[in-house]
């Protein structure tokens, strides 16, 4: 299978899905010369022109309302809002608008739209540019919250996305955008709510989503060495949250890590070992460990960061604890 | 009409007879309704039959006409929390805009809404909102999708003076000017935001001419004179459809009622509501039309009964309706159920 990257596999769901559906349109910042910041939008505006690729003002409250507007009367719009942090100009039009129209007008209006957006630190992207938000995306009902972790995922979510009639908010994680993967020919999409076994294991599973996938494998491969045989589940869509899979994984392997770059405190680790919790605590020969990152804005600093950020060693360091039956971390 | 960068315009005072009679006795008739609907409103609320707060828009009447018969059917139209006059002349069924209040199953949000949260897809109301500025950014949303699937129709977002001190609205009128949108921003400045004062919250003298920011006329119109809110809307559609520009226009109009029921308005005297009420667009609208001779005691009595008809079914459909089955409180989340 051919190898492309993230951002790359992401340019080629736009593509095709604009040129099967001319309904679809995409607004956000510096897209029409230059695709956007991280290439996830490379020849768009070449290929579709300033119709239906219209570069905005840093106007974030109107690009995200105004790609409302267009999906309740017909349209699909992707707004590119740059950076995840950048969605704090327009809380209100994601809960309070966007995520209640559906249900607060009786089913009278749909709103199939995508908002992208970058998320989660990068060398020295800083307290402003760094955040990971999809904890507080799922925690609004009417939203659909994906995290991919592999080219072929974002590919495949993105095309479920603009053929779907929710809203979809697509973390796009900026140090996965540059990660090559293969990707099929021809089209396919990918289900939401159906996690991913990225490798098996007996031992203990480690439930991750995002660039957290990659840094398990990493772990996992390591803990192989210590004779740990770890099973890795990508979770790839946040809302809806496949927990089944999560669940019968760990009747296999009596153990749990979470693993999240978003904070750990009040993250989407807390939800899941809670469902794990309800649902299989029986099985459970150890606590549930969650790995995120600490209490703190992301520093620019790089040592600084480090220190707050998670990464594999802190993977490793979670499973080996769950191993020995002592919360370390 | 030709492409036009920023003009502020001031009131106009037009002669009823310049207009077709049925089209002016229509308006009344609008205003008579809306009025009507308003008071059962009231009084449904204090009986205790509407659930959740309520925004009567008495004085806000030839606003929502004079713009409404500017548009055509198909125009969309937002609105913020004060918003059943918009419902109303816009063309919802009154008898489904009452269950709402009721938070009946037969509510045009079927109950879930209420007062705040009405849309009629039908209509091409896309909803009056509880959050004040949200209106302005989905309208401009609707102006970009006429725009671009290359439909004759218009946009239009209403919202109050506490609106415009909104970042939404900054936004969305920069974007509708850059992007040449076919869309209608109408502000009601009913000189209160809640309890605020427009004279102190507001840092311009006429909301219309924040228009000069971005590039867009900034009309204003006397906001009780249902005819002069009617020729600014018109032009305005036609400015939206011919030349594909926005409009700002400002109606200078006046809240007769407290912000909801039970205001005790505190941030006003008694005397100067009913100074203000001498101005009340119905009757100043029935007194030119009887002037004119166009509007008989007999024809006014035969109107009022109609509406008075109309607005006791709605009522009474509103009281006889079911309310929503407690099975479907976890519909329409999603397009498929997920939780």
């Amino acid at each position: 299978m051919r190898e492309i990257t993230f951002a790359s596999a992401f340019a080629e769901a736009v593509h095709e899905e604009m040129d099967r559906d001319p309904t679809i349109f995409v607004l956000g910042t510096d897209i029409r010369i230059r695709g956007g910041h991280f290439g996830q939008l490379k020849d768009i505006g070449q290929t579709f022109g300033p119709k239906r690729v219209v570069d905005s003002p840093i106007s974030e409250a109107a690009m995200v309302g105004l790609s409302l507007g267009a999906a309740m009367t017909g349209l699909r719009p992707i707004c590119d809002l740059n950076f995840e942090d950048f969605y704090l100009g327009a809380m209100d039009e994601v809960v309070n608008q966007i995520a209640k129209v559906r249900y607060k007008f009786n089913g009278q209006f749909k709103c199939p739209l995508v908002i992208r957006a970058s998320s989660g630190a990068a060398r020295a992207t800083g307290p402003q540019h760094s955040q990971m938000l999809e904890a507080w995306f799922a925690h609004v009902p009417g939203l659909i919250v994906v995290a991919p972790s592999t080219a072929e995922d974002a590919k495949g979510m993105l095309k479920t996305a603009l053929r779907g009639e929710d809203p979809v908010i697509f973390s796009f994680h900026k140090m996965l955008g540059n990660m090559k993967g293969p990707v099929p020919d021809g089209d396919y999409t990918t289900p939401f709510g159906q996690a991913n076994i990225v490798k098996p294991g007996t031992d203990v599973t480690i439930a991750a989503y995002s660039i957290m996938v990659p840094k398990s494998l990493q772990a996992a491969r390591e803990l192989e060495k210590e004779g740990i045989s770890a099973e890795v589940v990508d979770l790839r869509t946040i809302v809806p949250l496949d927990v089944n899979t999560v669940a019968e994984s760990v009747k296999k392997t009596k153990r749990l890590v979470i693993a999240h770059e978003a904070y750990k405190f009040g993250g989407m680790g807390a939800e899941i070992a809670a469902q794990i919790g309800e649902a299989v605590f029986d099985y459970l020969d150890a606590p549930i460990v969650r790995v995120g990152s600490k209490h703190a804005a992301i520093p620019v600093s790089p040592v600084l960061q480090e220190q707050i950020t998670p990464g594999k060693a802190e993977v490793v360091a979670a499973v080996q604890s769950v191993m020995e039956g002592v919360v370390r971390v | 009409m030709s492409k036009a960068n920023y003009y502020l315009q001031t009131p106009r005072k037009h002669e009823v007879t310049s207009f077709d009679r049925e089209l002016v006795l229509g308006f009344l008739k609008e205003m008579v309704r809306i009025r009507e609907f308003e008071s059962r409103a009231e009084e449904q609320t204090l009986a205790g039959n509407v659930v959740g707060g309520i925004h009567l828009a008495i004085g806000h009447e030839a606003v929502a006409v004079g713009v409404m018969q500017a548009l055509r059917r198909e125009d969309y139209v937002t609105g913020p929390h004060r918003g059943h006059h918009l419902v109303l002349a816009k063309g919802s069924d009154m008898k489904n805009v009452m269950a709402e209040l009721l938070g009946k199953a037969t509510g045009i949000s079927g109950g879930r809404g209420g007062s705040m949260h009405m849309a009629d897809a039908e209509t091409g109301l896309l909803g009056v909102n509880g959050i004040v500025g949200a209106s302005i950014v989905i309208a401009t949303g609707a102006a970009f999708s006429a725009k671009y699937l290359g439909q004759d129709r218009v946009a239009v977002a209403f919202f109050g003076d506490g609106g415009s001190n909104k970042g939404q609205f900054h936004e969305s009128l920069n974007m509708a000017s850059i992007l040449d949108l076919p869309a209608i921003y109408v502000c009601e400045n009913n000189e209160f935001a809640v309890e605020t004062a427009v004279s102190y919250s507001t840092g311009v003298d006429n909301i219309a001419e924040r228009g000069s920011s971005y590039r867009m006329p900034g009309i204003i119109v006397d906001g009780l004179d249902v005819l002069d809110v009617y020729v600014a809307a018109k032009e305005a559609r036609q400015r939206a459809v011919q030349d594909s520009r926005p409009t700002l226009i400002e109606a200078k109009t006046y809240r007769f009622k407290g912000h909801s029921i039970g205001d005790k308005e505190d941030y006003r005297t008694k005397e100067e509501v009913q100074e203000r009420m001498k101005s009340d667009p119905i009757f100043k609208l029935k007194h030119r039309l009887e002037e004119a001779g166009w509007l008989s005691e007999q024809q006014w009595n035969e109107l009022k009964s109609e509406v008075d008809r109309e607005v006791e079914t709605a009522v009474q459909f509103a009281l006889n309706s079911p309310l929503p089955s407690a099975a479907t409180a976890l519909h329409h989340v999603y397009a498929k159920e997920m939780f």
